[in-house]
């Protein structure tokens, strides 16, 4: 008998026993008709090949494994940003449950959010009804100061239109009056998950901005993050750059503080966001600035619209792009950049010079969002690193002709290939045939990594199989050193396993390295 | 080993009134019949003794705006019960989000090359864009099909698993499935989920199951020698190794499990399912339709087992051998022999430090009742439990499980579950992981149970160790007594033990 109460034994170690080896190998052969061994290993190996890659990168309908999300997530992430805000996804229920599970599993957090429920009859007749009750309840029950709507694509299809009903629901008092309902259409076929939060903000700004008039303060900033699973580190960071600087600045979502509540007894449905008071004077900056382009050019037009002045940064990671984003600040703000973030700039250069060995030459694939591959092949790059397949499922052309411009200024990136569109099952054969030493992603990264053997580094959304990694900053010289410190463990660890063998490699086995 | 005890129905009466009052009197009105307070029940049923009668509404619509934990007839149909057929590639036919959410969060655990020869942990969308809406995305299915082909060719067959856009567009599934399962002679299965049918992910397994009627069963020549001690395994998803830890004491009473629907499955042991002589089920919700099916078409009988914990399983041991006569039965005796020093330890090493803990539970279909004895076999207290989609069948079930007093909630809202723990502060939650926060904030233990939060198996003898182990470690941790900043409040005295 395997298990035991003394030392119980979980699944990984119980069904290896030799009781459950020989019952799965005897189900195989007796009731699943499997493809002889053979035939597996023989496919198996055929998916490594230049062949295979072809066909694979030839594939035209079939999506399998990509790396983006849908329009609603980056709503419901949005809205989490923003004061005592309930998001209200309009449209079928399941859906929410979706979003919640997804940044719970991530952030681990609660995650709240509502739905309208819809269901066949609303598909029919239309969501009014849904939208006028459903409003009145989160009103009532979750005590918001603002509800943020954004839709499924049940409710996109079908043509529901946000504007009226809502206007509709005001009349039939489910919310009062003046009460703050901003909404964002979010087609779930349109874009991705990065367009989703580019709306909601917008939508947001829209609705506080509308018909306001606007006097410039100047020096003063907005700051929009975009969607970012490490917000709780980024953002605070950031906001710790620009306390040094001394500048006069808002966060126009930040989900910093609602995404990492203590635990003390208490929970905290809401907690943190950009004051809603903020979004309204946010108006007279004078500027807005976005920390991921891809997830913002709407809401950037917009802000230009009204007269901001506006510039775009691609997930300010590494030296040369922390420099920019603060030498940007200073130039709008007035504020030098004080003599301590100098030397912190130092101290991560330095911290880059002393492991410069270990990582010149060393070759990467990354994918992401696609702001956040093209920060971090620029960082590769800075560390005498080479980018050589960059991935985004929900890349542009327009992200590619700009990150091929990118790869293109430095000796380090000309053998770099940029892969607009294509899914981590194309990424598979990518590092078959062209192999890398490292592998930047999120947790779904890690079937590349058992299938490949290429060390994979999480430092994108999601991650669900490592805990608290997204409390750390990667943006800033802070966060410059975190990502270094990161892929330098990965590099170690390797080697320090691939050198251990007693009497055979542990020649190799170096006590400092 | 049914503990005694009562609930304090009282208290939870007025818990109930409490948060009907917060609600608009419309929503109120609706609310008020998912929610109850256990009777006292007829002393004996025609299934046995039933200990209570925890009537509410259920099975309906939910109220929009109040954070329902549901989700939808997809999560039911791919998620649940297709998408653990491993030998099959399952398309999420729509946008991206569906089969992106979903991706690998069942821990249906199977044994396979991914990629290859199976195809679990993967997720295959068609990635739906505007144009496909417009002009409607048939065609394009059919080219997904013919990729998948050329790129798995070892797959055994697919499911077109249809997301809310398939139906409100019109699209014919069903006439591209039927064409290119002639083309390319494999078994492909229309799934008419889409999100919007139904009322939560229940529909979604009826559907499912309807789409194995349909479109599995009598299709091919299956050639496969019966025996007479033939069983299926219906109704258990494999999570964590559930339905291996649940096998091997089937084989070891003496029958053969030539199918385990649908964790760890392949294909074959689906089409041959009409085959055997009896259907065990474990998860009623969610597959109970084909088991009527095939006792209608093929006369094949079904009952329900239970093999969460040690009374549960070995009553069930003993149900189940009894359809098979005196050389199963005695086999049957004899496994649970073999298997009581197992249990008499674990329940030695836990019960004394689980002895009275309180618990409240909210899952989906099945473990609202199920787990129940599991926990009173380690000497715990379920204060109150629910059903995301439940039906009547389940809160009628239900009553042979819990106890008069227990709080009783359907397709509780997060508001309810919230108010009702705050109130009641049980010593361990079981739930899903959008509670498992909120809870967890509130200093309260928590176990997800529905992914065994990333634990498991919990089914079987062996699984039960796995379970009291877990909730142990739930429970008796150090860092609920850490919540009080010393200089803040008086901190409550210690009440976990550190492990042995």
């Amino acid at each position: 008998m395997p298990q035991s109460a003394e030392k119980v034994l979980d699944h990984a170690p119980l069904f290896r026993e030799p009781e459950y080896r020989q019952m799965l190998a005897e189900k195989k052969l007796n009731f699943e008709c499997p493809h002889p061994d053979q035939v597996v290993t023989d496919q198996r190996e055929f998916t490594k090949t230049w062949e295979y890659r072809e066909k694979n990168l030839a594939r035209e309908a079939l999506v399998v494994n990509p790396a983006k999300a849908c329009q609603p997530l980056g709503a419901v992430f949005a809205a989490a940003g923003f004061e005592r805000t309930m998001s209200f996804v309009h449209g079928s229920q399941g859906c929410v449950a979706y979003y919640r599970s997804h940044l719970s599993r991530h952030f681990k957090e609660p995650a709240s959010a509502v739905s309208s429920s819809m269901t066949e009859d609303a598909a029919v007749f239309g969501g009014l009804k849904n939208m006028v009750d459903g409003l009145a309840n989160t009103y009532k029950l979750y005590d918001p100061k603002m509800i943020a709507v954004s839709t499924t694509c049940m409710a996109e299809v079908i043509g529901d239109d946000l504007h009226s009903f809502i206007e509709n629901a005001r009349d039939e008092g489910s919310v009062p009056r003046d009460f703050d309902v901003p909404f964002a259409h979010t087609p779930a076929f349109v874009g991705s998950h990065v367009d989703g939060y580019d709306g909601t903000v917008k939508g947001i700004l829209e609705h506080f901005w509308k018909g306001k008039e606007r006097t410039q303060a100047g020096g003063t900033i907005n700051i929009i993050p975009g969607f970012d699973g490490f917000c709780v580190g980024n953002n605070r960071e950031l906001k710790r750059l620009l306390d040094v600087m001394g500048v006069s600045y808002t966060f126009i979502q930040d989900a910093s503080d609602q995404f990492d509540t203590p635990s003390d007894g208490e929970y905290r449905m809401y907690d943190g966001g950009t004051k809603i008071e903020d979004v309204k004077k946010a108006l007279n900056a004078e500027a807005t600035l976005s920390l991921q382009h891809y997830n913002t050019r709407k809401t950037l037009e917009y802000c230009e619209e009204v007269g901001q002045a506006t510039a775009s940064f691609h997930y300010p990671l590494g030296v040369q792009a922390t420099d920019e984003l603060l030498m940007k600040v200073s130039a709008i703000s007035g504020k030098e950049i004080p003599e301590t973030i100098r030397l912190e700039r130092g101290r991560l250069v330095d911290a880059m010079a002393d492991s410069q060995s270990w990582l010149h030459g060393k070759k990467y694939a990354i994918y992401g969002d696609p702001d956040f591959v093209y920060a971090m092949a620029r960082f590769a790059m800075e560390t005498g690193g080479e980018p050589t397949h960059c991935l985004a499922t929900n890349g542009t052309s327009a992200w590619e002709a700009e990150l091929k411009q990118l790869l293109a200024s430095s000796p380090f990136g000309k053998d770099a290939q940029v892969w607009a569109g294509k899914d981590l099952w194309a990424m598979r054969s990518l590092l078959f045939t062209e192999p890398v030493d490292l592998l930047i992603g999120n947790s779904h990264g890690k079937y590349l990594e058992r299938d490949t053997g290429t060390p994979l580094i999480r430092l994108m959304f999601p991650i669900f199989d490592r805990h608290h990694h997204h409390r750390f900053a990667l943006m800033g010289y802070q966060g410059g050193l975190r990502v270094l410190t990161t892929i330098l463990d990965k590099i170690f660890d390797k080697l320090d396993r691939e050198t251990s063998e007693t009497g055979v490699t542990d020649y190799s086995y170096d006590l400092t390295r | 080993m049914s503990l005694e005890y009562e609930n304090d129905g009282a208290l939870h009466a007025k818990l109930i009134e409490e948060v009907l009052s917060q609600y608009p009197d419309k929503a109120a009105k609706r609310r008020k019949k998912h929610l109850s307070v256990a009777k006292s029940g007829d002393e004996a049923g025609e299934d046995g003794e039933v200990l209570s009668e925890c009537d509410v509404k259920s099975n309906i619509k939910s109220i929009p705006g109040v954070m329902t934990i549901r989700g939808c007839a997809y999560a039911g149909s791919k998620g649940v019960v297709w998408g653990p057929v491993k030998d099959m590639v399952h398309i999420s036919h729509g946008p991206v989000g569906c089969g992106q959410y979903s991706w690998s969060q069942r821990r249906n655990y199977y044994v396979g090359t991914t990629g290859i020869n199976t195809f679990g942990t993967m997720q295959f969308t068609s990635d739906f864009q505007e144009k496909d809406i417009v002009f409607g995305g048939d065609k394009k299915l059919e080219q997904i099909i013919d990729e998948i082909e050329e790129l798995f060719p070892l797959n055994n067959g697919m499911s077109v698993q249809s997301e809310c856009p398939i139906g409100l567009i019109g699209d014919d599934t069903e006439a591209v499935s039927r064409n290119k399962a002639k083309e390319h002679e494999k078994t492909i299965v229309p799934v008419r989920c889409e999100g919007f049918r139904g009322v939560s992910q229940s529909l979604g397994h009826h559907i499912a199951n309807d789409a194995i009627r349909d479109w599995v069963f009598e299709k091919k020549d299956v050639e496969f020698e019966a025996g007479p001690y033939d069983v299926n395994v219906i109704g258990d998803y494999n999570i964590g190794g559930d339905a291996w830890a649940s096998r091997i004491l089937l084989e070891e009473m003496g029958l053969r499990v030539v199918g385990n629907w649908s964790g760890d499955a392949t294909l074959a042991e689906i089409e041959r399912a009409p085959k055997a002589k009896l259907n065990l089920i474990h998860c009623y919700r969610s597959m109970n339709y084909i088991c009527r099916h095939m006792e209608e078409k093929y006369g094949i009988d079904w009952m329900e087992y239970n093999f969460f914990g040690p009374s549960q399983t070995e009553a069930s041991l003993r149900n189940i051998a009894k359809h098979f006569g005196p050389e199963i039965e005695d086999k049957a005796e004899a496994v649970i022999t073999k298997y009581r020093p197992l249990v008499d330890a674990v329940i030695a090493k836990y019960r004394p430090r689980l002895e009275g803990r309180t618990v409240m539970l909210y899952v989906g279909g099945l473990r609202p009742r199920h787990v129940v004895t599991a926990y009173e076999d380690l000497g715990m207290v379920i204060v109150g439990t629910g059903y995301e989609f439940g039906h009547n069948d389940d809160y009628q079930r239900t009553g042979h499980y819990v106890k008069k007093g227990t709080l009783i909630y359907d397709d509780v809202t997060g508001y309810e579950l919230e108010k009702f723990i705050e109130g009641i502060r049980p010593d361990l939650v079981g739930s899903g992981i959008k509670e498992k926060y909120p809870v967890q904030k509130m200093g309260i233990p928590f176990r997800q149970m529905h992914s065994w939060d990333y634990s498991g198996p919990y089914h079987g003898y062996d699984g039960f160790a796995i379970f009291a182990r877990d909730m142990d470690l739930a429970i008796n941790n150090p860092v609920w007594d850490l919540y009080d900043a010393p200089w803040k409040k008086k901190t409550e005295p210690s009440t976990a033990i550190a492990a042995e």
